[in-house]
This record gives structure tokens, C-alpha cells and sequence, in this order.
């Protein structure tokens, strides 16, 4: 039994023998023609990019079906460099001077636009590269009447085990044949990763050595959610992830048939259930999780691997592309919030010896009012596309907040200057997770229009808890006296006046603690997308006033222990049998 | 025919890749007019995705868009918004 890590890209448990896919290399010989020949081997080449582009439209069809037609327009791309005219006429051109088989004379056009492509530093060009190597693959292919390894006469299901996996690859894989995904190299958002997680297929990725440790029919277990690989365990080890794959099986099942059904309490009182997203991409899989609305946009990603600071149009358009897909449901941004344990790569940033508290966050923003509005200059523009909110992270006072508004003001001014349309009336909201936050969110009420809970640093700065520490993680506990205390009071003074108040950490999505929260009062959940039907399914499984007991029952215990066992016993009770 | 050309200066901060450049050959398809993008000695077909790419054209560099055909003028109209758009 061998344990391998890497990153947990799509949550899940699959258990299953390993499907090696080597890397697909061509072996091309180079073969003189005779003059009368080119005719022929420029028909073959017509005929190859034909059927090339009958399996990319055929791919394209099922995948906006299996995974949604975001997935399916990775391969517009692909099109578009199928159908190149510069491409096709040099090919031509040189079979005709050359007089050499075609399938060499493409193979050598191709090598040379996608070295030209490696060499320049582009973000976008990269993935470029990955398309023309994809879409060349397959024309080649084609060329030589070659077929890809085909997943359809599978008879079990098998763990996927590649080096990388191009988006065909995933693609052609249908999910009834595959339980999971392993590849050596990527990260989460690589393409491997995202489109695993539209499919619901746990996934590993960047275990770097998983095509060495592991060979062709290994028995493996891979945890998604954790990032592990256990290759050919042992027999206890195979029992318990056995019955906690079924667990998950059944569980799910249940929990599916209400993702579309509000969230209601037996006795009325509705909240919202809104997801947490990283990625633009993520959109397709909240709506298929029945989310309504984003509590938490992320925007730490476009800052994240690359040289240059993203530009106002970047930004714009990603924002822009989520409110018009939520619409008519909204969106709240959270302004970047690097510092802590995300640093951007293109800033000198001082090493701190306490990074989280840090210049971090709002603080970065307030320092760099440059970077800061280009941000909320492109959220403003994209706030006419549907319903967008933003809420800055980390406000520890109201000076933090009225300065930050002061920023936001002259963005709106310089807008109006230029003419260009925005929605005046935008939501504006302060993310609560610092104790001082907290402990005066009576005197933040009254200058914003919502609160968002960060549940996630709150709990870390007011227990002094370092997670990442092994020796003390042991007493990060959400359901801490001291963390039920300060969510009531923020939602209590926040509802005085009148505005409402969301959470959007981890502690959102715990089952158990749901059922305080809920008591407490809270108005919106935000949540990861995966976790949305079994929420929604606990919440309209009681009544509020029932969740108001709990809490107030909860708020009489002395430990955090005594807490969490209790609301899992009252969850228990409420969900009987499930 | 008519052949028209005109010199234009990038101005999307992206320069000539990423979404402006596969914008920029939709376009350009939409044409019956033939389209050709220069910039210093390269010259690429300017419907295909894979030569505007290979220009490189950053912001700031200067490019000629030669269109030949009738409805060359209507193209270049067309094209010049892109890359003058100030993204």
C-alpha cells in the first residue's frame, strides 16, 4: 500500500483499477512524392481536416449536454485554428514545392507555429499552444488513420492515470467508463480540474509522480476532497472507503431531488443559498447545484501566476460574464484580498513575520488606491449586466470603511466624468471577520448596506489559532462559545437597522452548525456549489422556530465540544434515517 | 478593385493576442475583401488566427491593414475599432 499526495481538484471518493494513457507521439516518417501524387495527398489532407472537424462538432454537442455549453466552447477554439488559412495554404504550398507526403509537411508547420507561440510570454498564448497542439493531434490523427484509445468498450470503471490530459482527452471520456482522474501535472484550474469538477468525477492533479508509482491495474482509492491516491490498499483500508463511498452515494441521491426547490423552513421563513466562486468557469456548476446567487466571488486568481497586474478589461469582462449568467440573481464581489497566504507575483511584497496581520487585504488596497480602483472601476462598469454587490474584506473600523468608500467614490465620479453607465444604487457590504469588527458592527451597520461573515479568519483571529499549525489547529472549533456570541451580535445589530447579513466561510456549509446559524438569524448562506442540495435539504427539513431553540440551547453551553455535539445530535433527529 | 491600407497604432493593452486577436480574424472572416496585416518586414493573412498571432503586435506598435476587395473600406472601418479600442 503506497500513499501519494497531490491537489484535491474535484471532491469525491472513487475506488477503482488504474487507466494508464501514455503521451500520444506520432512516429512520421518523411516519404518523397511524385508530382502526380499531390492531388491525392491534398485530398487526404481535406478529407483529415473534414472528419476532424465532424469530431469536434460531435464532441462539442455532447459536451454542452453532459457539462454545459461553457465547457463546449473551449472547443470554438479549436475550430478556429482548424479552419486557418494560413495554416491550410502553407501546408498546401510547400506539399506543392516540397513534393513530400503530407502528413510530414503538417507535422513540421505545426512544430514551428507552436514554437514561435511557446517563445512568447503571454498568459493567453499558452493556452493557445495547448489548442494547437490538441487540434494538430487530432488532424494527424486523422492524417494517418490512426485511432485514439477509445474508453467506450471499457467494462469496468476505471481511474484515469495520465501525465496531463488535453480538454479531448477529458471529453472523450464518458462518465459512465470513468470514476476519477490522476495526472502528474496541473493545478486547480487547470482544464483537467475544472472540467472533473463539472462532471462530478473526483479528481487528483500535480501528484508529479503518479505515471511512475503507479502501473496499469493498480487497485486505487482516490479521495478528491483531500488530494490523496492510496495505491492498492490493504483490506481495511479498502472497507472503510468502501462504506464511505456509499455513504456519500446515497446521501447524494437524496439530496439532489430538492437542488432546485428554495429554501424554506417547515414553517416558512426562506434564505438564500449562494455559492462561493474562484473562476468565471464556475458558473455553470452553481447554477447546476442550484445556487441563487454568488456570496462570494474571489478575485485573488486574476492576480495570481503572471507578470503583470490584470488590466480594468480584464476584469470587466470576467465580471461582466458572471452577472449576465446569474442574472436575474446577484453577485457579490469581494475586492482583492491578497496578503495572509496569497501573495501576488508581480509586487514586492515584505516578507512579515505575521502575515495575517499583516498588510493584507483592504490595507494593501488603501495603500494602493491605483490597483484598488482599477478594480472597482471595472466592477461598476459590469454592475448595468445584472445584480452585482461588492464587499470589501478584512474592514477592522470604520475609518477602514470610509476610506475605502472614498476610493469607491472616486471611481463613480470619474465614471460619470467619462459618461460611461454603472448602477448608482450598487450594494456595498463590509466582510466581518476581525474580533474588532465584530465586537462595533452596531457603528459599521450604519455604513453599509449588508454584512458578509468571513468565517474563516474570524474564528482564527479571535481564538489565536494558527490552522496551519499542527500543535494548536486543535482548538480552531467554529462552534466555539465565543464564535456563536459574536456571529448573534452582528446579526443582531445588523438587523436593528434593518440590512441584512450573509456568511460566506466555511462554517456556512457545516450541517450541523447550519441549524444555529439558521436560529441565529442568518439571511444568507453562501456556500461551495457541491454542498448546496444537501443545505438547502436540512434547512427545509425544519421549522425556524425549532432552529431558534437550538441556538438558544446552544448559546447556554460552555465548550465548543459541547456545541458541535449537540447540534449533530439535533441533526440526527432531523434527518431521521438520512 | 479597390486595395485600400492604413497604418494604426495598437492601442488595446493586451497588444494584438489574446480575445482582441481571435476577435480580430471573426471579424475579419465576416469580409468577402481580402485582408493582409504588415508590421515591420511580416506580412500574415488577416483572417487567420495562428498569423495575426505570430505578429506579436504589443500596444503601441504601428500595423497596416491592406484590404482589397468591395467592401475593403467597410473592413478596415470595422478592424481599426478593435485594435484602437483602448481595453
Amino acid at each position: 500500500m503506497i500513499e501519494l499526495k497531490g491537489i484535491a481538484a474535484a471532491s469525491g471518493i472513487s475506488i477503482g483499477p488504474a487507466y494508464k494513457i501514455g503521451k500520444e507521439e506520432f512516429i512520421i516518417t518523411k516519404e518523397q512524392i511524385r508530382l502526380e501524387d499531390i492531388p491525392v495527398q491534398i485530398q487526404l489532407f481535406e478529407e483529415a481536416l473534414i472528419r476532424t472537424r465532424r469530431e469536434i462538432i460531435e464532441l462539442q454537442k455532447r459536451i454542452a449536454v453532459d457539462m454545459g455549453q461553457e465547457q463546449a466552447e473551449i472547443f470554438d477554439a479549436h475550430l478556429l485554428v482548424l479552419e486557418d488559412r494560413m495554416l491550410i495554404e502553407e501546408v498546401i504550398l510547400r506539399l506543392k514545392q516540397e513534393c513530400v507526403n503530407v502528413a510530414y509537411i503538417f507535422s513540421e508547420v505545426l512544430k514551428k507555429y507552436i514554437n514561435v507561440f511557446s517563445k512568447i510570454e503571454d498568459e493567453y498564448l499558452k493556452e493557445r499552444v495547448a489548442d494547437v497542439n490538441d487540434v494538430g493531434k487530432r488532424i494527424l490523427r486523422n492524417l494517418l488513420g490512426k485511432k485514439r484509445k477509445s474508453f467506450e468498450d471499457l467494462k469496468e470503471k476505471v481511474v484515469v492515470v495520465a501525465h496531463d490530459l488535453s480538454p479531448s482527452d477529458t471529453a472523450a471520456m464518458h462518465k459512465q467508463n470513468v470514476c476519477g482522474f490522476v495526472t502528474d501535472i496541473g493545478g486547480k484550474t487547470s482544464h483537467t480540474a475544472i472540467m472533473a469538477k463539472s462532471l462530478e468525477i473526483p479528481a487528483v492533479v500535480g501528484t508529479q509522480e503518479a505515471t511512475v508509482k503507479i502501473k496499469m491495474g493498480d487497485l486505487l482509492i482516490i479521495d478528491g476532497g483531500t488530494g490523496t491516491i492510496i495505491i492498492n490498499p490493504d483490506e481495511e483500508t479498502l472497507r472503510v472507503y468502501h462504506q464511505e463511498e456509499q455513504k456519500l452515494k446515497g446521501i447524494s441521491e437524496r439530496f439532489l431531488l430538492v437542488k432546485d426547490l428554495p429554501a424554506v423552513t417547515l414553517d416558512g421563513k426562506s434564505v438564500e443559498i449562494t455559492a462561493n466562486i474562484e473562476l468565471p468557469e464556475e458558473v455553470a456548476s452553481v447554477k447546476l447545484h442550484g445556487a441563487e446567487g454568488i456570496g462570494l466571488y474571489r478575485t485573488e486568481f486574476f492576480y495570481m501566476n503572471r507578470k503583470d497586474l490584470p488590466s480594468e478589461e480584464e476584469h470587466y469582462q470576467a465580471y461582466k460574464y458572471v452577472a449576465e449568467e446569474m442574472k436575474p440573481y446577484p453577485v457579490i464581489i469581494r475586492t482583492l484580498d491578497l496578503g495572509g497566504d496569497k501573495f501576488l507575483s508581480q509586487l514586492q511584497f515584505p516578507r512579515e513575520m505575521q502575515p495575517f496581520l499583516g498588510w493584507r487585504a483592504i490595507r494593501f488596497c488603501l495603500a494602493q488606491p491605483d490597483i484598488f480602483k482599477v478594480q472597482l472601476r471595472a466592477i461598476l462598469r459590469a454592475s448595468i449586466h445584472g445584480k452585482l454587490k461588492l464587499m470589501y474584506p478584512m474592514i477592522s473600523g470604520v475609518e477602514e470603511l470610509r476610506q475605502a468608500h472614498k476610493i469607491l467614490e472616486e471611481a463613480k465620479n470619474e465614471l460619470i466624468n467619462e459618461a460611461v453607465p454603472f448602477d448608482n444604487e450598487i450594494e456595498v457590504g463590509a466582510m466581518i471577520e476581525v474580533p474588532s469588527a465584530a465586537m462595533t458592527a452596531d457603528l459599521l451597520a450604519g455604513e453599509v448596506d449588508f454584512f458578509s461573515i468571513g468565517t474563516n479568519d474570524l474564528i482564527q483571529y479571535s481564538l489565536a489559532v494558527d490552522r496551519t499549525n499542527e500543535k494548536v489547529a486543535y482548538l480552531y472549533e467554529p462552534a466555539h462559545p465565543a464564535v456563536i456570541r459574536m456571529i448573534k451580535n452582528v446579526i443582531e445589530v445588523a438587523h436593528s437597522v434593518g440590512i441584512r447579513v450573509g456568511m460566506c466561510g466555511e462554517m456556512a456549509g457545516e450541517p450541523a452548525l447550519v441549524l444555529i446559524l439558521l436560529g441565529l438569524g442568518l439571511d444568507e448562506f453562501s456556500i461551495p456549489p457541491q454542498v448546496i442540495p444537501e443545505i438547502k435539504y436540512i434547512i427545509r427539513s425544519i421549522a425556524l422556530s425549532e432552529a431558534q431553540h437550538i441556538a438558544c440551547e446552544a448559546l447556554k453551553l460552555s465548550t465548543g465540544k459541547e456545541v458541535e455535539e449537540f447540534s449533530q445530535a439535533k441533526l440526527k433527529e432531523i434527518l431521521g434515517g438520512v | 478593385m479597390a486595395l485600400i491600407n492604413k497604418k494604426i497604432i495598437v492601442k488595446n493593452k493586451q497588444g494584438l493576442h489574446a480575445r482582441p486577436a481571435a476577435l480580430f480574424v471573426q471579424i475579419a472572416n465576416k469580409f468577402d475583401a481580402s485582408i493582409t496585416v504588415r508590421r515591420a518586414d511580416e506580412r500574415v493573412n488577416g483572417k487567420s488566427i495562428m498569423g495575426i498571432l505570430m505578429l506579436g503586435a504589443e500596444k503601441g506598435s504601428e500595423i497596416i491593414i491592406e484590404a482589397e476587395g468591395t467592401d475593403a473600406s467597410a473592413a478596415i472601418a470595422e478592424l481599426e475599432k478593435i485594435i484602437s479600442n483602448e481595453g
